[in-house]
């Protein structure tokens, strides 16, 4: 393919393009067959709700993944993107949602990670790549040292060399997923100037956003995305927020709704002016003053984006981290200084919200991981009585029906769905009074969110309080009594969802309560 | 379930395509290869006893045996205080040099505690000396414990650390010099201490009666006890044993106390057996107890392993020299292949780790929940 020598008509002209993408992880189809076009000069932004397929996407065009079936083609020929490596040889860059940075380099050696400058083919030329790292900082109007190790500087300043690790690759194709998660406003701003000026020399932007609006205002082309279908396409100058959020929303695919109750017994948590420190940045509030009564059989909903502190509310009430102040009471008992096992024989116990790291051993068994937390109850004298713990995990398994060959299964030999079974019928093998769950249906399919949600909604009913973190509106309006919507820390919101509609909830999720200041602290 | 895909193949390169040759056991399917691979370092005993066996006339006679199943017995109750630590995820260097104090302590005690301000010579009895040597090696574990609970010092670094520091006070107790004939004497009300490790019980060294009730001790605890359980779940994983409720910092610390009284116990045997202690005692031998426990299955990353393993994998180890021995093998030799049958215990334990993945990952793929709701399992 030739390249025109002006830009004249840059959005014509497409860099990369992937025909008939679907991408499968066991019988989950994440991606259903997607053609997508990135242009040179343009920055095409994706919408769709989390799971819509978005990141799957990108990380095939990046060459993390690759697709179960369909082909990609860069510059008019078919490639296969073996790996990463593979991906930005070619000139496709990604800056990574999570951030991808060894915290225990510094920032220079973090930017040439993988392609250092080389002086005589064996010494690292440093004095280069120091001039050069100054020079990409200097862009990106961020005055770093260099040297500073990336352990010491805070968030956003390390998503700036994320993204100037990104820049030093001289992409051709640059993807952006979720790149100002943690960045301030006037960084934000910086960002789109660079990005202004990347298109200007003909790079292909791929932008991934949940901040609707922020999005909106950098797009030239815009690509809707949802249940891992490509739904929709449009010009700029042809679309407006109301536009995305209508074709991300589209028909209720998946009807979860389960039957809730509509009278509530007494309050069972109550929370007052909780304030949780941020765990990586104690300068920084994760959960800021935040109040709640829950009752006894009621379900409410925490609702918002990442990083609105919605797992550190919920991990600070599990006593994994402590609450810096405020109180929190369980039926009419205050809570402070306990452990987590005092918690939980209490009656608030956490189904957590990576279930890998934190909710299974992997090691054991599915008997041995569902009686883990509930273990002291079957001790009869000095040892675990072996029938009455077979009963009980016997009886839980069928509980919340999980499909496995048996208690003596390996952990690992379940499906998604069936581990999070497995550590909700745990954490409910533990009598819990407040039962919280911190996004339970990530990651696993359709047929197992609806038994998730059936399970949460009887548990109610039996007279627990839940409490269930999520950041996928349609389980927020189906799945629950009461949606909160969180943002920065603090309540923004409360929606009742009978009346309340998915893209109020979007737009509450995407405004803060002030303006966070002194974002350099 | 319906793929239309050739193979998804979740989590591997290379399936294996062969057709294993299968039969049953209580109902279940097995195949061959991985009976084999799961017995091996069983079958790997079998196979040294009749290679020795054939080679010299002497090895399976009954005095042979008893005497080398008594010198597994000493790395044996190692690493069954070992394998607590390992389960857990950590590593305990400094057993060997708690072989050696235990033993110090107890020649001090038994040759008489010079008290020079009362100007009298102690002479306590034997069960309070073997209390006291107890005691010491369990506290080595705990002072083990607490660095790595309270200061987060790494398990490696810190068990390296004790490993000298215990090594030293040995020294530093004795002087350097070796407390000889401990046997005791019957007008000071002092004998005994040779019956730990040289008497014997229906014809059976104590000492492997010993590592008998260690074994049993251990196998209770691991799988009948929360503590046991605790100790596999904070192996397996750390985190989700903490926010289970496991009293993760209280596991971590007992399992180091665990090894430094099965430690003590260690050297209290040896040196009643030698009747005579020596600072130097248990030079290395923490490496043998890692070894046993590496060649019976445990891994190193915690959460994985389990006693018989163990036992078996101290008399692979213990066989292994003395059949060496026996056969008349020079003694470079004996470490070189001892370093090579470890290494290949662990190539044939990735392996294994490798199929059950694989396994486990294509069950997982078949096991959808995505049937209707309503027919609850069975």
């Amino acid at each position: 393919m030739t390249i025109p020598g002006t830009r004249a008509q840059p959005s014509t002209d497409v860099v990369m393009r992937a025909i008939g993408i679907a991408k499968s992880y066991g019988a989950t189809q994440a991606l259903k067959g997607v053609d997508f076009e990135i242009r040179r000069g343009t920055v095409t932004v994706l919408f769709g709700e989390n799971g819509a397929g978005k990141s799957t996407l990108m990380k095939i065009l990046s060459g993390v993944e690759s697709p179960t079936s369909g082909l990609l083609e860069l510059d008019g020929e078919e490639v296969v993107l073996r790996n990463t490596v593979d991906a930005s040889a070619r000139g496709i860059a990604i800056i990574h949602q999570e951030l991808s940075l060894c915290a225990n380099l510094s920032v220079r050696d973090n930017i040439f990670m993988g392609r250092e400058l080389v002086r005589g083919g064996i010494v690292v030329n440093e004095r280069q790549e120091t001039a050069e790292t100054l020079t990409l900082l200097e862009r990106l109007e961020e005055s770093l040292n260099p040297k500073t190790l990336v352990a010491d500087l805070r968030l956003g300043q390390q998503q700036v060399v994320e993204i100037a690790r990104a820049l030093a690759g001289e992409a051709r194709v640059l993807i952006m997923d979720e790149p100002t998660s943690a960045l301030s406003g006037s960084e934000v701003e910086v960002l789109f100037r660079v990005i202004h000026e990347l298109t200007a020399a003909g790079v292909a932007i791929v932008y991934i956003s949940h901040h609707l609006e922020e999005a909106l205002e950098i797009a030239d082309h815009a690509v809707v995305f949802r249940d891992g279908a490509l739904v929709a396409t449009g010009e700029r100058a042809d679309i407006d927020l109301d536009w995305v959020i209508s074709n991300m929303v589209g028909r209720s695919a998946d009807d979860l709704s389960p039957d809730l109750l509509t009278e509530f017994g007494d309050v069972v948590l109550s929370l007052r002016d909780i304030t949780v420190a941020d765990p990586t940045n104690p300068a920084r509030l994760s959960v800021d003053g935040f109040s709640l009564d829950v009752r006894a059989g009621e379900l409410v909903c925490l609702y918002g984006l990442m990083g609105a502190g919605r797992t550190e509310l919920l991990e600070a009430l599990a006593g994994r981290v402590p609450v810096q102040s405020g109180t929190v009471t369980l039926k009419g008992r205050l809570i402070t200084r306990e452990s987590i096992a005092q918690r939980i024989d209490l009656g608030l116990a956490l189904v957590p919200e990576d279930r890998q790291r934190d909710g299974l051993v992997q090691t054991m068994s599915v008997g041995e991981n569902v009686s883990l937390a509930g273990l002291l109850s079957f001790v009869k004298g000095l040892w675990i009585s072996t029938p009455g713990e077979r009963t009980a995990v016997q009886q839980e398994i069928s509980d919340v029906r999980v499909k496995t060959a048996g208690p003596a299964a390996a952990i690992t030999s379940l499906s998604g769905g069936n581990q999070q079974k497995v550590v909700i019928g745990k954490v409910l093998l533990t009598a819990p009074e407040v039962l919280l769950l911190d996004e339970p249906t990530r990651g696993i399919d359709v047929g197992a969110k609806a038994e998730i949600f059936a399970l949460m909604a009887r548990e109610a009913e039996r007279g627990l309080g839940v409490l269930f973190a999520t950041s996928e509106v349609g389980e927020a309006l189906n799945a629950a009594n009461r949606v909160i919507v969180m943002s920065k820390g603090r309540i923004v919101r409360e929606f009742d969802p009978r009346t309340a509609t998915r893209e109020e909830l979007m737009i509450a999720s995407g405004e803060s309560t002030d303006e966070e200041t002194g974002a350099g602290a | 379930m319906t793929v239309t895909q050739p193979r998804p193949a979740p989590a591997g390169d290379q399936q294996p395509p062969r057709a294993p040759r299968r039969f049953s056991i209580r109902g279940n399917d097995v195949d061959l290869g991985s009976i084999l691979l799961e017995g091996r370092a069983f079958i790997a005993l079998i196979v040294l006893i009749i290679i020795f066996s054939a080679l010299s006339d002497s090895f399976l006679s009954v005095n042979n045996m008893i005497t080398m199943t008594k010198h597994v017995a000493y790395n044996a109750i190692l690493a069954i205080g070992m394998l607590f630590v390992i389960l857990k995820g950590g590593i305990d260097l400094s057993i060997g040099s708690t072989v050696g104090l235990s033993g110090v302590v107890a020649g001090v005690l038994l040759q008489g505690l010079q008290l020079n301000s009362l100007d009298v010579v102690l002479y306590p009895q034997v069960w309070v000396v073997v209390l006291c040597s107890l005691t010491v090696g369990t506290l080595v574990g705990f002072i083990n414990g607490t660095l790595v609970t309270r200061f987060g010092v790494a398990p490696f670094i810190a068990t390296l650390g004790m490993l000298y520091v215990a090594r030293g006070a040995a020294l530093l107790i004795s002087n350097g010099s070796t407390y000889p004939k401990l046997g005791g004497d019957p007008e000071l009300g002092n004998t005994g201490f040779n019956l730990i490790g040289g008497g014997r019980i229906l014809g059976v060294p104590t000492a492997i009666w010993i590592m008998v009730v260690f074994a049993l001790i251990a196998v209770f605890v691991l799988r009948k006890t929360p503590f046991g359980r605790w100790v596999y779940a904070t192996g397996g994983n750390e985190r989700a044993a903490e926010l289970a409720g496991v009293p993760v910092r209280k596991v971590k610390l007992r399992v180091y106390m665990i090894s430094g009284f099965c430690a003590a116990t260690t050297g209290l045997i040896i040196s009643s057996e030698l009747t005579s202690a020596a600072p130097q005692l248990g030079e290395t031998f923490e490496l043998n107890a890692i070894a046993a426990c590496v060649i019976g299955g445990a891994a190193l990353t915690g959460g994985r392993g389990n006693v018989r393993g163990v036992l078996v994998g101290a008399f692979v180890i213990g066989f292994l020299s003395d059949g060496l021995v026996i056969v008349g093998v020079s003694t470079f030799w004996q470490i070189t292949i001892k370093g090579a049958v470890i290494i290949l215990a662990v190539m044939l334990d990735q392996a294994q780790q490798r199929i059950k993945r694989s396994k486990n990952a294509a069950l997982a793929a078949a096991n959808k929940s995505s049937g209707p709701p309503a027919s609850p399992a069975a």
